[in-house]
């Protein structure tokens, strides 16, 4: 099981739980703002962009080539962006937070 | 003996070849000829660079044929640059993503069990005029949020209304579009605004708006209004026709979705990027640049040629199979960066709620007979859907 908290540009900021799918999938499901998912996950659309924290930014992993090629030319992108439906749910990332880039 | 015909559902890749030796094709168009850009990495880099590639030239110029001769009309946001594009799309974005809605889902499913059952009901039934175009004008209706018998009209335009093949550059079929619009903006600035927000249409959110502070103008509102009724009708007609040319010759995938609906999303991704239902658009260069270390001249004419791109090799593996394992698929089919489609939240949730339908009512999708719609460009043809697809449907 893992509890992260998503903060919405919007300044909002919620917390959700899960033990399966990616982080898109279950920021869709819980109506996270600014993450929309419209390609169902297949990295093909970038409305899933969040910014890691620094400080967590290890223990998720860069971005694959495909992704972080589609992220490259995103006017938002961090050093620390990912497309979260690249992100697995897992203990791994228990207790963070995400930043939403949209 | 005869040749065997070529197959239903294979889509050939008519680009491969150019992709790999030069990176970019070449075709005349009315003598303003167009460079087009083949690979997906480059194709993403000129997208994404709307100073030098712009999509904001004269009206009509970026489309390919040129409707530069049948059209003065800016249709937007599609040939807008940002700066100008962007309260345009913030504007539009929250309006197009309403297919995400329950109850825009539900009334969609309606639409579509209706169709599929109708089709069920027939001997044989030509998906293009008799399934894809009622499907897709019926569901427009959602999008512009008015009422179910509007779609008739629409239908009623049949086909090649507004199919952009340089034999049918036609201002006469054209004009039939732009004097509805017209004519509806007139009727819905006739009557009062609506007071309750969910019962109000496209038509009437759009006269009421503004960006950037002003106001929309009538001929705004109809560059609005023309893209929605344009953009969205051969490109979901091909999508929803070439589907069912897909499955009529793999049917077990159908029968795969049936017992396993979760892989719903990502086949509808393959089956799209396999598709690639708009071949092309085009951009014109600001300035004297390269693209592929090829020379281009300010103010001439490059292509996207989202068709080629999805066939990439240096992207994607085994680029000329259907595979609904796919978990990456960064297709293009939608477009790339500013001016991804603003349909697209629509056009998936046609595709999707299609899918999953037929994979519960059909058994079995038997072609009776076919017109391949082959798109000649200059040194390329290929084929982007059906004139006609009769085919017979069997029931679960
Ligand atoms: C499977 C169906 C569809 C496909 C494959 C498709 C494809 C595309 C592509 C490739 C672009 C990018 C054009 C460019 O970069 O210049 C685009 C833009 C656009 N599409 Fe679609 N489209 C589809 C359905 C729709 C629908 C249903 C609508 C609306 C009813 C629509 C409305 C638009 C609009 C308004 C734009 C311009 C967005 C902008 O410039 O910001 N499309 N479409
Ligand atoms: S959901 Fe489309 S790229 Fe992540």
């Amino acid at each position: 099981m893992a509890k992260v908290i998503f903060v919405t540009q919007n300044n909002g900021s919620m917390e959700v739980e899960g033990d399966s799918g990616s982080l898109m999938e279950l920021a869709v499901a819980n109506g996270v703002a600014g993450i929309d998912g419209d390609c169902g996950g297949v990295c093909s659309c970038a409305t899933c962009h969040i910014y890691v924290d620094p400080a967590d930014f290890d223990k998720v992993g860069a971005a694959q080539e495909v992704e972080s090629d589609m992220l490259e030319l995103d006017d938002k992108v961090t050093e620390y962006s990912r497309l979260c439906c690249q992100i697995d749910v897992s203990d791994q990332i228990d207790g963070m937070t995400f930043v939403v880039a949209n | 003996m005869k040749a065997k015909p070529k197959a239903i559902s294979q889509f050939d890749d008519a680009f491969s070849q150019k992709r790999s030796t030069s990176g970019l094709g070449d075709m005349d168009d009315q003598n303003d000829p167009v460079k087009m850009i083949l690979g997906l990495k480059e194709l993403r880099k000129v997208a994404h660079n709307c100073t030098t590639f712009q999509s904001g030239s004269t009206p009509g110029r970026i489309v390919i044929p040129s409707e530069v001769a049948i059209r003065d009309t800016r249709q937007i946001p599609f040939e807008l640059d940002p700066p100008e594009h962007t309260g345009f799309r913030q504007l539009l974005n929250p309006w197009f993503k309403r297919p995400l809605d329950n109850a825009y889902q539900a009334k969609l499913q309606q639409i579509i069990d209706n169709t599929i059952d109708h089709a069920l009901q027939q001997n044989a039934i030509d998906i293009v005029a008799s399934f894809a175009l009622p499907l897709q004008s019926k569901a427009l209706t959602l999008l512009l949020n008015t009422s179910m018998d509007r779609a008739q009209t629409w239908i009623d335009w049949g086909t090649h209304v507004f199919r952009s093949e340089s034999s049918n550059l036609d201002a006469d079929k054209a004009n039939i579009l732009y004097d509805y619009i017209d004519a509806e903006i007139d009727k819905t600035m006739a009557k009062t605004r609506p007071s309750v927000p969910t019962t109000e249409d496209l038509f009437s959110v759009l006269l009421n708006a503004e960006v950037d502070g002003k106001k929309l103008t009538k001929e705004q509102v109809k560059g609005v209004m023309i893209l929605t009724f344009a953009g969205g009708r051969d490109t979901v007609i091909n999508a929803i026709t070439n589907t069912i040319a897909y499955f009529s010759e793999n049917i077990s995938d159908l029968q795969r979705i049936a017992n396993e609906p979760d892989i719903v999303n990502r086949a509808v991704e393959e089956l799209l990027r396999y598709f690639s239902p708009l071949t092309q658009m085009g951009r014109v260069a600001t300035e004297d640049t390269t693209v592929c270390e090829h020379a281009i001249k300010a103010d001439s004419r490059v292509s996207l040629c989202w068709a080629s791109a999805n066939r990439d090799e240096n992207v994607f593996s085994n680029p000329n199979t259907v595979d609904f394992d796919r978990k990456i698929n960064p297709h293009v089919s939608f477009g790339f960066s500013h001016h991804n489609c603003l349909g697209a939240t629509h056009a998936r949730q046609i595709l999707r709620q299609l899918v999953l339908t037929l994979a519960n009512k059909v058994a079995d999708i038997n072609v009776v007979s076919a017109d391949e719609n082959i798109e000649q460009l200059g040194e390329f043809s290929r084929k982007v859907g059906f004139n006609r697809l009769e085919v017979s449907l069997t029931a679960k």
